[in-house]
């Protein structure tokens, strides 16, 4: 892998099968079945969407950073990325990226780290994890904190310097660009459309992302 | 540090995993025994095991991709379980993640405890979850690990390679408990070496007393952030 890798889709948004909008902060939680696409659209640009997957027949074997950059030694998520689980399921393959590169290190916002990370007086502030908690509770089947683990941020660019250093770059996603996936393992995908105001990730103003699902012979 | 302080220590073997409840006021000395170790560590809040150590949130913080003297290690909860009080090293493995059996059988052989007793290959994903499981924490627990003496290296482009001979003989690095922490370790092979020979190396484990971290602590005015972190950290004992 090397560089910037853009891949479009053939498939036709009229013919999708589910569409939802997720205003700016909200969370949202969905099933999707192996063998379906599902993509995500960064509907106004520059807007960090905190994604989370779980094998839908065993919700203990969850997406892991470590592993999914582990066997693919590249921590950039782009086309051709298999999201590998903590036993070593593959849960979706990315197969279109007209952004080209996602983060999988920087993790979710909350409270208590925008507490360190800005000000003790930042508390208030709605955050993703927030938002994982809250849609985890109404799911109801037993999620917990436990369950939240390190996410995907969709859009998302932490480029990590030849130093070790870990930085927060301007977004290099712009209205319209979409990353789309194949289901490999039934799953339930959970999603934070993160509230961020205090640094670049959604630049400074958060804006709602779309959802589509497709039913494989669509393809 | 004064040698009449170490109140125990052990040495764990290559491939072994070990698990200890780190308490406040006490410190961890890992020494690597013959250059080349590797220890993958995760940490627990001991007292409510649901706040556990958080790479994103130790790596965000601080602006970092590895690990040296300085440099803290938080929970999810904004507070920090250990600081980097000690280091020879320099650079100390934040994200590879750990090995699991479909790895070591495909890079080292199959191997059997009936064939080979004590030498089997272990990995690290199962060494977590076993010595988990003695503290009542199962796969929902598992969370990202640090891997100690091991360092990895981000190109331009995002691709990780694994520097060799990081880590020499003798060589050590020193955590601090800031709170009660559920330590758990291994020294199975980091998954990124290219090593094709099954041979994890022994560490020496070393449990001291130390003092407090003093208002000028070299881990709390490091950065803005960290001296909140310890902030956050202190007023959970109030």
């Amino acid at each position: 892998m090397s560089g910037i890798n853009l891949v479009e889709s053939t498939l036709d948004p009229a013919m999708a099968i589910y569409s939802q909008v997720i205003p700016a902060g909200e969370p949202w939680i969905h099933a999707i079945k192996k063998g379906q696409y599902f993509r995500i659209v960064d509907l106004q640009g520059n807007q960090a969407v905190d994604t989370l997957f779980y094998n839908a027949h065993d919700y203990s074997d969850r997406y892991s950073a470590q592993d999914t950059i582990q066997q693919q030694r590249n921590i950039y998520l782009t086309s051709g990325t298999k999201l590998i689980s903590t036993n070593g399921t593959v849960l979706l393959t990315i197969v279109a990226d007209t952004c080209g590169r996602h983060d999988t290190l920087g993790g979710a916002c909350a409270t208590e780290s925008n507490m360190v990370r800005y000000a003790l007086e930042k508390r208030h502030m709605h955050a993703c994890r927030n938002s994982f908690l809250k849609a985890v509770i109404e799911w109801d089947h037993g999620m917990t904190k436990r369950d939240i683990t390190s996410n995907i941020n969709f859009f998302m660019n932490v480029p990590v310097t030849l130093e070790g250093k870990l930085t927060f770059e301007d977004g290099i996603s712009d209205p319209g660009k979409y990353v789309e996936m194949r289901v490999e393992t039934d799953v339930l995908a959970l999603i934070s459309n993160c509230p961020q105001l205090n640094n670049p990730c959604n630049a400074y103003d958060p804006t709602p992302v779309q959802v589509l699902i497709w039913d494989g012979a669509a393809k | 540090m004064n040698e009449t302080s170490v109140l125990w220590e052990e040495t764990m073997h290559g491939g072994a995993a070990w698990s200890h409840v780190l308490k406040r006021g006490t410190a961890l000395l890992i020494t690597d025994l013959q250059g080349g170790a590797n220890v993958g560590a995760v940490f627990y809040n001991f007292e409510c095991p649901a706040e556990r150590y958080n790479m994103p949130d130790t790596l965000k913080a601080q602006h970092i991709a590895r690990l040296t003297k300085g440099f803290v290690l938080y929970s999810d909860m904004g507070r920090i379980l250990c600081s980097i009080t000690e280091d020879s090293v320099g650079w100390h493995d934040p994200i590879g993640g750990t090995s699991s059996a479909k790895l070591v059988d495909a890079k080292y052989g199959p191997s059997s405890y009936q064939e080979q007793r004590n030498d089997y290959h272990k990995n690290g994903h199962d060494a977590f979850l076993i010595e988990m499981g003695k503290w009542g924490l199962g796969p929902r627990d598992l969370a990202s690990n640090v891997n100690f003496f091991s360092r990895v290296d981000v190109a331009q482009e995002g691709t990780m390679s694994f520097t060799q001979g990081n880590s020499k003989a003798g060589d050590y690095v020193g955590l601090r408990a800031e709170m009660n922490v559920l330590v758990i370790l291994n020294t199975c092979q980091h998954p990124l070496d290219p090593n094709p020979k099954y041979e994890p190396k022994p560490v020496r484990v070393s449990i001291r007393r130390v003092a407090a971290p003093a208002p000028d602590d070299a881990c709390r005015i490091s950065r803005p952030e960290n001296g909140r972190g310890f902030t956050l950290t202190e007023r959970y004992f109030l």
